[in-house]
């Protein structure tokens, strides 16, 4: 609408990675644009393309990538070669930037306000005494608490929501016209998630800076951003305003994206996924169970290292039960004692009715047929020298179930219920993808026919299509097969999509417990509703139920 | 129209060298044999050091092949014989041809720096896994006497071992080999250490592996690639102190020859004929240098 040309435009970019020798096309033939305050949100899976699009704006393409045409242009001057980002100073004066991880983001071992102070002193030139107190001012600005002190901190010091502050800190130190911000929360829990992305847009807001978000989840993308821009394999599928984007999708891949979004797809948060089938007998019982770790200095257990407190629950078999918590809320810790990886400090764990928390590991070797654990990543939890037949049966191995033949039928078998092509049978994991290695991790745990199956954050790796897609298996795969799940996520999407029960845990404590349509629907407690407040796409699926 | 088509054609072309690309890396173990030689002619110093390194095996292994000079005939009249077309190296004070006897004491050279790689390596590996893997005071038992190894020089420790042992061939690949067992057993250990924590070896214990099989199945494959590397790279150390230990006159006895020993005999005649000491020194020189620039290549090629 506005006569003066927008802030930054790109015109038709192509983009490849030169790999073994050919050329593999990142971004094809990309145009976007931003106009001063606006704030634009690329989504797209990964691989899509959007994070090589941030990097050539930001002049910081590996040195492998080509960029094969297009151009990009600031402020409606000439057109900008990628070696003049760096020679005119862009980055920093005119192009700030948030990187993915604010765990590696900063410099382990210089102080908070030395990083800060760098990035001033670059930006404005000031030195000394101005600079340290542009560097307070800025710690403020992006809410961080008592910013003197912080500034003599080192960033192992702080929590990861701090570091993302100090971040956008130092984004914000040269003052610039646009923000360029990757994934900037995804490594966050969803409370704090919220509040920083909060302050992002009220301090864009506040300075009538530009804001260009990349993420992969499209719920967080249409909350925030005022246009959205969807990419799929390099090129730009569709783009415009989340209302539009989510009420009239006109491809087919966004709508895939939005039905994979639970918290978009009409039904909300709080529908009742599915008929409610009869509850079947008790399987597992946490019985206030609590641990605490002994402290390092002292090797005593202390008030302070207390992950789990008077913690209990049911689980049925054949039911879902899900536990809901921030990360360091000792939700890993429930899993890892009801599999015997850890001991109780106090309460017991009865597996039907039978005490198995002071089993030692061969007591509790035969309860592993009936038990078992899907792990988070599925990057590291299969063997890469194993082939992905072998992966899936070596349970069945190590307990001597079975041999020769046998073995491979029950190999095929397996493959064939978590829908993975017969061929992968004889590939190796790193040929797969990540949702192919979930697939891979969920068979080799169903492979001894356990009653009972500990999902640790099964899809937190993944994409989000991927992610749909995996919950929709386990669902299938737990109506075949009724097996009971623990199903162990921060994410409460994830949670609402699959659960029957939740608990929701925080710092070791219940602070809620009951059906999932009952807990979500009328959360009792603050901390619950703080969480689903939290939950990215919530603004916008008012937009979708209209 | 026209442009479009073109772009359409490009795209094509793009997706077709991703196809290609990915399946490039799908076959990558077993890279095809035509592909694998053209990587290789693009790195000339790998070619000379694989083909310097091809020399001294198959010297070891059948001397004949390369000279048809005996190392052990002496000819008076050729006494001292600059390099030349008739002797290439050479010849040493009593005509003996000094390209056949670098040739032939290939095979004692390389055998004594095997044997020394292969105690160390074995060594090494069995006391690096029992040390991480079984962790508490037997891991601080054994890593303590590494540490005990680690302290003395290892010429040092070589030679306080062929005191102990005896003179020969084997008593200096033993000690050699000793030497540099304390390496090989912290990079085990450290891989150890690292690889037990992963998930899928948490996996395998969940899903009622047994210690041994978690070890032998898990572990040890993972952990070995870097403990190779290291002993492709201690091939050239073990070939210089082989060397070393038989020029300070403990290896061989003659007529036998090990290149250590050349280099020593050749002394006496430094001015007069100074090829004596410097061919064979070289000669180790470029052994131990391509050894090292495989090594290198191994431990760079590894994801």
């Amino acid at each position: 609408m506005s006569i003066r040309p927008p802030l930054l435009s790109v015109r038709r970019l192509s983009i490849a990675y030169r790999a073994g020798g050919s050329l593999v096309a990142a971004v094809q033939n990309v145009e976007l644009s931003i106009g001063r305050g606006e704030t634009l949100a690329i989504v797209g899976e990964s691989g899509s393309g959007k994070s090589t699009i941030a990097l050539a704006i930001l002049g910081l393409l590996p040195a492998n990538a080509r960029i094969l045409a297009g151009d990009i242009q600031v402020d409606g001057g000439s057109s900008v070669s990628m070696a003049d980002v760096e020679t005119l100073g862009l980055r920093g004066r005119i192009v700030g930037f948030v990187p993915q991880d604010p765990m590696v983001g900063l410099n382990p071992t210089m102080r908070i306000g030395g990083q800060i102070g760098e990035a001033v002193t670059k930006a404005s030139g000031l030195h000394g005494r101005r600079a340290d107190a542009e560097t307070i001012a800025l710690l403020e600005q992006v809410g961080v608490d008592e910013p003197a002190l912080r500034a003599r901190q080192y960033p192992h010091q702080l929590s990861g929501g701090m570091r993302q502050r100090v971040l956008i800190a130092i984004a914000l130190a040269g003052n610039p016209a646009l923000i360029i911000a990757d994934e900037p929360t995804s490594a966050l829990d969803s409370t704090v998630q919220k509040s920083i992305l909060d302050h992002l847009a009220r301090l864009a807001g506040e300075r009538g800076v530009a804001l260009l978000v990349i993420t992969h989840d499209l719920g967080l993308a249409a909350d925030r951003a005022d246009r959205v821009l969807v990419m799929k394999d390099g090129r730009i599928v569709e783009q415009g305003p989340p209302r539009a984007i989510l009420t009239a999708p006109a491809e087919a891949y966004t709508r895939a994206l939005i039905a994979a979004a639970p918290a978009l797809d009409g039904k909300g948060l709080f529908g009742v996924r599915r008929a409610s089938r009869p509850a079947g007998g008790e399987l597992l019982r946490f019985e206030g169970v609590s641990k605490r770790f002994p402290s390092p200095m002292t090797g005593e257990p202390s008030r302070a290292s207390t992950a789990l407190d008077n913690v209990g629950f049911t689980v049925h078999a054949g039911r879902t039960l899900a536990v809901v918590g921030e990360s360091g809320s000792g939700k890993t810790t429930i899993c890892r004692i009801a599999l015997g990886l850890e001991k109780p400090s106090d309460g017991r764990v009865l597996f039907e009715n039978r005490d198995i928390s002071g089993l030692s590991w061969p007591e509790f070797r035969p309860l592993r047929r009936r038990i078992q654990l899907v792990q988070q990543d599925p990057f590291a939890s299969l063997d890469p020298r194993f082939t992905i037949a072998e992966c899936v049966v070596e349970p069945l191995v190590s307990f001597g179930l079975e041999k020769g033949k046998g073995l491979q039928a029950a190999a095929s078998r397996l493959i064939d219920l978590v829908q993975l092509p017969r061929e992968a049978a004889s590939r190796y994991p790193r040929e797969l993808s990540g949702g192919q290695r979930q697939r891979v991790a969920i068979a080799r745990a169903l492979a001894l026919k356990p009653e009972l199956l500990f999902l640790d954050e099964p899809v937190s790796a993944l994409d989000v299509l991927i992610q749909s897609q995996i919950l929709a298996l386990l669902d299938e795969l737990q109506r075949a097969l009724g097996v009971a799940y623990v199903l162990v996520s921060h994410d409460l999407s994830v949670v609402t999509s699959v659960a029957d029960h939740v608990v929701v845990i925080r710092k070791g404590r219940i602070v809620e417990q009951g059906p999932v349509a009952e807990v979500f629907g009328d959360p009792a407690h603050p901390y619950t509703r703080e969480l689903l407040e939290a939950t990215p796409g919530r603004r916008s699926a008012a937009l979708v139920a209209v | 129209m026209v442009d479009d088509s073109r772009s359409e054609l490009s795209t094509a072309r793009l997706r077709l060298a991703a196809g290609r690309a990915a399946l490039g890396r799908s076959l990558r173990p077993s890279l095809r044999g035509a592909e694998r030689l053209g990587h290789l002619l693009r790195r000339p110093g790998l070619v000379l050091s694989l083909a310097i390194l091809a020399f001294v095996f198959v010297a070891a292994a059948a001397p004949t092949l390369l000279t048809s000079y005996d190392p052990y005939l002496t000819v008076p009249a050729d006494r001292l014989a600059p390099p030349g077309a008739e002797h290439w190296f050479g010849a040493d004070e009593i005509g003996r041809d000094l390209f056949a006897r670098i040739v032939h004491g290939s095979s004692l050279s390389v055998q004594a720096s095997s044997i020394a790689v292969g105690i160390a390596f074995s060594a090494g590996l069995v006391l690096g896994v029992i040390a991480g893997f079984a962790g508490g005071w037997t891991d601080a038992a054994i890593m303590r006497f590494i540490d005990v190894l680690l302290a003395l020089p290892s010429l040092l420790l070589s030679l306080a071992i062929i005191t102990a042992i005896g003179f020969g061939t084997i008593p200096v690949a033993v000690a050699v080999g000793v030497g540099i067992m304390p390496g090989f057993a912290r990079t085990t250990r450290s891989e150890v250490l690292r690889v037990k924590t992963l998930p899928y070896v948490e996996a395998a214990r969940l899903g009622g592996a047994s210690r041994a099989r978690t070890l032998l199945r898990h572990i040890l494959p993972n952990s070995c690639g870097p403990v190779i590397v290291l002993a492709t790279l201690d091939f050239g150390v073990a070939i210089i102190a082989v060397a070393g230990l038989s020029f300070l006159g403990f290896g061989a006895a003659p007529p036998a020859a090990e290149w250590g020993t050349l280099i020593a005999n050749g002394r006496n005649f430094l001015v007069t004929a100074p090829w004596l000491s410097l061919i064979p020194g070289l000669f180790v020189m470029a052994v131990v240098l391509a050894a090292n620039h495989i090594a290198r290549t191994l431990e760079d090629g590894r994801p």
